[in-house]
């Protein structure tokens, strides 16, 4: 098939969703945050609530996220997105509101934040990538790092002793009465990719029902701040990420 | 219609003034002398009346930033603080002047440095028109000195954020916040409507429709070029404002020689200090800055040509005094007398110092 033939709508099995924009994403190839990304897109486009949608960026890896997402979007001071979330669905109670944050941002810097939203039970969706690491500023430790994970901050490995346990911030907002919809997913394969979007399709659809915060958890990887391939990354992510962190829905609601 | 004359706290004024002039949303935190206003909008509840949202935030941090998530929607937001919460918010505020959006915000001045007292101050005026935040930029900042003024400047407040899409502070103190005095109010104004705001405030969040690109609130650039256009931008505004919006009133100048230049609850307290001063036949007038930020630096020049000496007088160790310094160029003597850690001057006692210049 010629580029001329392929590029004919009949002969189209895949294009970019339209509520991502043209700008080139600056993610390192491999990395969960594209697909993460493009799973929210294509939620937001598949309800046809692109202009019913007002989102967040974080500060982090997906500092930059305002330009990928074609919808009306804050950036936020670093871990502050629920609060600006919460001030936004509040003022605009009949619009789609989101968060999309990193592990330092959601559960180091912004824990208060995190916290006192989903305890509020704010009718916000919070999407979370955990990739164990502060990808953005070179690979640091997060609080989601793992215990003797290496890290810029961690070289000889994190010591439970010295730097406290990994915080299973997922876990811990499961707990809030807040809370309406929590799960944990991942995108490193086309089954988990296909799972994970429709998590949150769930938690956008969910947000309709005005019952409180939805939130979802990619455990994600770093193969850059990790220093390993993409497939490498892949790999321990399964290994060592997912016996601590395992996938899964943590709060569905009671049927009524 | 008959004026409605209301006896009120300074604190309640503000709460009043955000309710009658339309505000959007109010998000605060409890702290001393001022959570009456958290309070007063709480008992309140305008939410059912006006769809005024009000909402008690988990810390003075999260409070600024749910500003700034209603401040990016072209909502009309503010909180209000005292100075240990105010310092929390200063990301925030850096944060906002950086996005340019509008916003409200008060500081009910008390006492520092730290935990302090609860005791009245004017010890903020640095972090307030230096920039206490990081970054070049400035907040409008307005010193209401009556409890008139607070309830007429949350309104002025709102109306100087939009016009320049900056932030605006009230910078009062536990006097005026404190003390109760007549207040005329205004009528009840509606809330923008959306639509108003959508076709207004075209950089506003209100949902990207088909017609246009997505809208972005955000302060980062990470290209050096482009930020320093950025801040020639900022800079700019900032001129247009220091044109336009300087405000401040004098008080028996036309002959003075002997000049008073005092904010807030000191300008009240110099009123009658120049009333003391009169009666002994010392020809001594006030100035009162009424913006801090833009200074008065026109008027007080003017002055300085006319007048022998200046004396600032600040419920701080002297903070005020440097843009009075550098407004008369040195032309004339400046001096300070403060009280400060909370504690409020006397007019006999500044009227002692008067007398020895």
């Amino acid at each position: 098939m010629t580029r001329e033939e392929i590029i004919k709508p009949e002969n189209l099995v895949y294009s970019k969703t339209k509520v991502l924009t043209d700008t080139v994403m600056h993610y390192c190839p491999g990395c969960g945050h594209g697909t993460t990304h493009r799973l929210v897109a294509e939620v937001i486009d598949e309800m046809g609530i692109q202009s019913e949608t007002l989102g967040v960026a974080p500060v982090g890896c997906a500092v930059l996220a305002y330009n990928y997402f074609d919808v009306d979007i804050a950036e936020a001071a670093h871990g502050r997105a629920p609060a600006l979330a919460t001030a936004m669905k509040r003022l605009r109670p009949e619009k789609f509101v989101f968060t999309y944050q990193g592990d330092g941002d959601l559960a180091a810097i912004g824990t208060g934040e995190t916290i006192h939203a989903c305890n509020r039970g704010e009718n916000i969706t919070i999407i979370f990538v955990n990739n164990g690491i502060y990808g953005m500023t070179g690979g640091q430790m997060a609080p989601t790092t793992l215990e003797g994970m290496v890290t810029a901050t961690s070289p000889y490995g994190r010591e439970q002793q010295f730097n406290g346990h990994p915080l299973k911030i997922t876990e811990l907002v499961a707990q809030l009465p807040g809370t309406y919809y929590v799960t944990r997913q991942a995108v490193y394969t086309p089954a988990l990719v296909r799972r994970a979007k429709k998590a949150i399709r769930q938690a956008f659809e969910y947000q309709k029902l005005n019952k409180g915060v939805t939130f979802v958890e990619i455990v994600s990887n770093c193969n850059s701040g990790w220093k390993m391939s993409p497939v490498k990354a892949n790999e321990w992510l399964e290994e060592n990420m997912l016996p601590f962190y395992p996938l899964g829905d943590l709060k569905v609601p009671e049927k009524e | 219609m008959a004026k409605e004359i209301k006896l009120m706290k300074g604190n309640e004024a503000i709460a009043e003034g955000a309710i009658r002039c339309g505000c959007d949303g109010y998000f605060g935190y409890p702290i001393t002398p001022q959570s009456e206003i958290l309070e007063y909008l709480t008992a309140e509840n305008p939410y059912p009346k006006t769809g005024m949202v009000v909402l008690q935030a988990e810390s003075e941090t999260a409070s600024i930033n749910m500003v700034y998530g209603g401040a990016a929607l072209g909502k009309r937001v503010m909180t209000t603080s005292s100075s240990p919460g105010i310092s929390l918010m200063q990301e925030g505020l850096s944060y906002i002047a950086g996005a340019e959006l509008p916003a409200l915000v008060v500081n009910v001045v008390r006492g520092g440095p730290g935990l302090g007292t609860i005791q009245p101050s004017q010890a903020d005026y640095f972090q307030t028109v230096k920039g206490g935040g990081h970054g070049d930029y400035r907040l409008i900042t307005l010193a209401p000195a009556s409890v008139q003024e607070m309830y007429d400047f949350v309104e002025l407040g709102f109306d100087l954020a939009f016009k320049y899409r900056n932030p605006v502070m009230l910078l009062s103190d536990g006097v005026i916040g404190q003390v109760m005095e007549k207040v005329e109010v205004g009528e009840y104004k509606p809330r923008w409507t959306n639509e108003y705001i959508a076709k207004t405030y075209p950089w506003a969040l209100v949902g990207k429709p088909e017609s246009r690109g997505h809208n972005i609130i955000t302060s980062l650039q990470l290209d050096p070029v482009v930020q320093e256009k950025v801040n020639h931008k900022l800079q700019a505004k900032y001129k247009v404002c220091e044109e336009n919006e300087v405000r401040y009133e004098t008080f028996q100048t036309e002959d003075a020689e002997i000049l008073l230049v005092a904010y807030g609850s000191s300008a009240r307290i110099c009123q009658k200090v120049v009333q003391l001063g009169r009666e002994a036949g010392i020809k001594v007038g006030l100035l009162r800055p009424i913006t801090l930020w833009p200074f008065p630096k026109k008027p007080l020049l003017e002055l300085s040509k006319q007048v022998k000496s200046i004396l600032t007088v600040e419920m701080s160790a002297g903070q005020m005094i440097e843009d009075v310094k550098l407004a008369v160029e040195c032309k004339v003597p400046v001096q300070h007398y403060g009280r400060f850690g909370g504690m409020i001057p006397t007019p006999t006692e500044i009227f002692e110092v008067l007398k020895t210049l």
